[in-house]
């Protein structure tokens, strides 16, 4: 399959995801590549097909949001909100990821090569999220299934209000947030973690599993209040 | 004096005013439980509101309409601002949004039916779209919530509208809740969590925290469907003016306006009580911005907390809305605090019983949030849920939509007009003074507006 160009000097975000949502053929897997990106919102938003788009340089907010299918390559950092609400496929982003990175992915993979900021992997809903350097304070919040490895530290406050997702952090974690707690590593701890880092690519071969923590949740808040009941 | 006659009065019996029996149980209850109340539906205390401003019907300078015979226009269209397919409404009433979970599939499947035979719209909730709503809803409107529960592309896609949810008028500021009797397997599901948790929703959006990225939230949502469909942006009612000109700014189509006597499901009595303005304030101050930007008319106003009748609703066309919202109207219409519910033969069976189960009594019901509603409404046991049948349910609300549209008209022709949206401020007066200030519209009689001139 040859390769499709698109240069986002010459060519408007809407141009291009009017393409990628209408354009490509069933049974295709097209590989798309979009140059000069230049940190424009919204690229490669809502794909419903499978294929392969790879973006070469930085792109603004929402790269690859709500990815159903699609593979996409960012050969550069991501704005705020990549892949956020990714239901299925695999975004990667070879730099540094902003806030709220994989926000509500309900399934798929995202990579981030670098650091990601503040909220990676909030509200996450089934999604995974491989974050190769470290995350800002606040990520988890409120992450009700899905699995998250930090490869480096983890800020502040990290997997506050945890459902059922987990989370593995090799590095340091400044603070558990609010009912989040470290747990003891089961041996399919062992083999999730393995899995998600083989996923990730080659670059991610030298972590072990053993040399992580795993973070879920203590879930003293599933219920209103353990005292709810008192009466005097 | 006889004192029994008189035994209430006796200053020996003389109740406080600020510790009257309802504080005084308030209080008790607070020290038995060491927790707050949390209840549904909206504010109960007395506000100013709609009720507060009548109509001057057309006389010598204005000449009515015939009241059967002239045409009185109703349609309504929402979202001509960027979308390329405008939300087309045969009325101006709207149901509101209102989630799977706090209500059962079949009070979803009614709504929806019931809409699409009046030509309105239903919206979904904060838990996601249903087949049952989608199936029976012609128009619906799908919500973005900071949740973002069983938020996704497709259903996007089938949507016809979608509606960002910053805040709702109960409980601006706050996010959802809904308690663990009522999160069933299917519920449970549907939000990704474990059945039976009391589910408390986040009250920000996880992947924007201001305007200025809403900007780009709302393109990224229009990239994902094409810049078909109006984005709706709703805002419970707090500071007003400045979060609607921020909305028109952000790029939205549509604004909706939640007052403080809007519902909900479950919050804490002390943040629907305390927290947000009334709608009658609210209308006027997003009509000022909508007028301030010069967009009145580009972007479309859906008001909407404490709309009952077609009288509310030709009221808040007068002040400028395009169209209004109804949440507890339409639970009411289905049986909301009914003596009774309705069997499949048509038999009306009483629900006293079941009120008194949970404390309360037909007329008083607020208790959405035990799951335990005796109508079957706001439910998801099994048995409860099968009371409200979606035909029946259909018929009852087709009906109350029915009368506040013919109310709505009648009002309008009245008014010397025909087109409901014709209706404009000078055909309002205000009753109290408290109203004229706050709608901006004359004390009766006179033509004063107190605080006129001032914002
Ligand atoms: S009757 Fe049902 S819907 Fe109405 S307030 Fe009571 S519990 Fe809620």
């Amino acid at each position: 399959m040859e390769n499709i160009k698109f240069d986002l000097q010459t060519t408007s975000v809407r141009e291009i995801n009017k393409f990628l949502h209408h354009e490509i053929a069933e049974g295709t897997v097209p590989r798309i590549i979009i140059e000069h990106p230049d940190g424009a919102h919204n690229i490669a938003a809502g794909l419903n097909v499978n294929c392969e788009v790879e973006i070469r340089g930085h792109v603004g907010y929402y790269a690859a949001g709500m990815n159903q299918h699609a593979s996409v390559l960012i050969a550069g950092n991501a704005g705020t909100g990549v892949a956020e609400n990714m239901m299925n496929g695999r975004v990667h982003v070879r730099g540094f990821a902003s806030n709220s990175a994989g926000a509500s992915a309900h399934g798929g993979l995202l990579i981030v090569d670098g650091d990601a900021g503040l909220r990676c992997g909030i509200s996450l809903k089934g999604g995974d999220i491989v974050v190769g350097g470290s995350v800002g304070s606040f990520s988890a919040f409120m992450a009700q299934a899905g699995r998250m490895v930090i490869c480096g530290n983890a800020g502040d406050a990290l997997g506050d209000s945890l459902y059922e997702a987990v989370v593995y952090v090799k590095g340091h974690i400044k603070s558990l947030g609010a009912d989040a707690r470290i747990e003891d590593m089961t041996a399919d701890d062992h083999q999730a973690l393995e899995s998600l880092l083989n996923q990730a690519g080659v670059s991610y071969s030298m972590h072990r599993p053993s040399d992580f923590k795993r973070i879920a949740s203590a879930r003293n808040l599933y219920h209103w209040n353990a005292d709810a009941n008192q009466e005097y | 004096m006889n004192e029994s006659h008189n035994s209430d009065k006796r200053i020996s019996k003389e109740e406080s005013w600020g510790y009257d029996r309802s504080t005084l149980d308030y209080i008790q209850r607070a020290a038995a439980h060491g927790l707050y109340e949390i209840r549904g539906l909206g504010a109960k205390r007395k506000v100013p509101h709609f009720d507060d401003l009548v109509f001057l019907g057309a006389s010598m300078s204005r000449y009515p309409l015939e009241g059967y015979r002239e045409k009185c226009a109703t349609k309504t269209i929402l979202g001509t601002r960027f979308a390329s397919r405008p939300v087309e409404l045969e009325i101006p009433i709207t149901v509101a949004g209102m989630s799977f979970g706090a209500l059962s599939a079949n009070v979803k499947e009614a709504l929806g039916r019931a809409a699409t035979e009046v030509g309105t719209s239903t919206t979904t909730g904060d838990g996601g779209m249903t087949s049952e709503e989608r199936n029976s809803s012609k128009v619906l409107v799908y919500q973005c919530l900071p949740s973002r529960y069983g938020f996704n592309p497709d259903d996007l896609r089938r949507a016809d509208a979608i509606e960002v949810v910053i805040g709702q008028g109960a409980k601006p500021g706050g996010g959802g809740m809904l308690l663990g009797q009522k999160v069933n397997p299917r519920v449970a599901q549907m939000r990704t969590l474990p059945a039976g948790v009391d589910q408390r929703s986040a009250s920000r959006h996880p992947d924007w925290t201001g305007p200025d990225d809403l900007i780009i939230k709302i393109h990224e949502l229009r990239e994902i469907t094409d810049w078909e469909k109006p984005i709706y942006v709703k805002v419970g009612a707090t500071r007003t003016f400045h979060d609607v000109k921020l909305a028109i700014h952000a790029g939205a189509d549509v604004i909706v306006v939640d007052g403080m006597q809007g519902g909900t499901a479950a919050t804490q009595t002390c943040f629907i009580e305390h927290v947000g303005i009334p709608t009658l304030a609210a209308l006027r101050q997003a009509v000022d911005a909508l007028e301030d930007m010069n967009m009145k008319g580009t972007v479309q106003l859906i008001i909407s907390g404490g709309i009952r009748t077609g009288a509310d609703v030709a009221k808040a066309l007068a002040m400028g809305a395009d169209a209004v919202s109804i949440g507890q109207g339409v639970l009411m219409a289905l049986g909301c605090n009914s003596e009774s519910w309705i069997d499949s033969g048509g038999q009306h069976i009483s629900a006293a019983q079941d009120y008194l189960k949970i404390g309360t009594e037909a007329g008083y019901c607020h208790h959405c949030h035990t799951g335990q509603c005796p109508v079957g409404i706001a439910t998801q046991d099994e048995l409860l849920e099968q009371r409200l049948r979606p035909k029946i349910g259909a018929k009852r609300l087709k009906n109350y939509l029915n009368t506040l549209n013919m109310e709505l008209t009648t009002i309008a022709r009245a008014c010397g007009k025909n087109n409901v949206h014709h209706l404009e401020r000078e055909d309002l007066v205000a009753l109290t003074i408290e109203a004229a200030a706050m709608a901006n519209i004359p004390l009766a009689g006179t033509e004063w507006i107190p605080g006129n001139g001032m914002k």
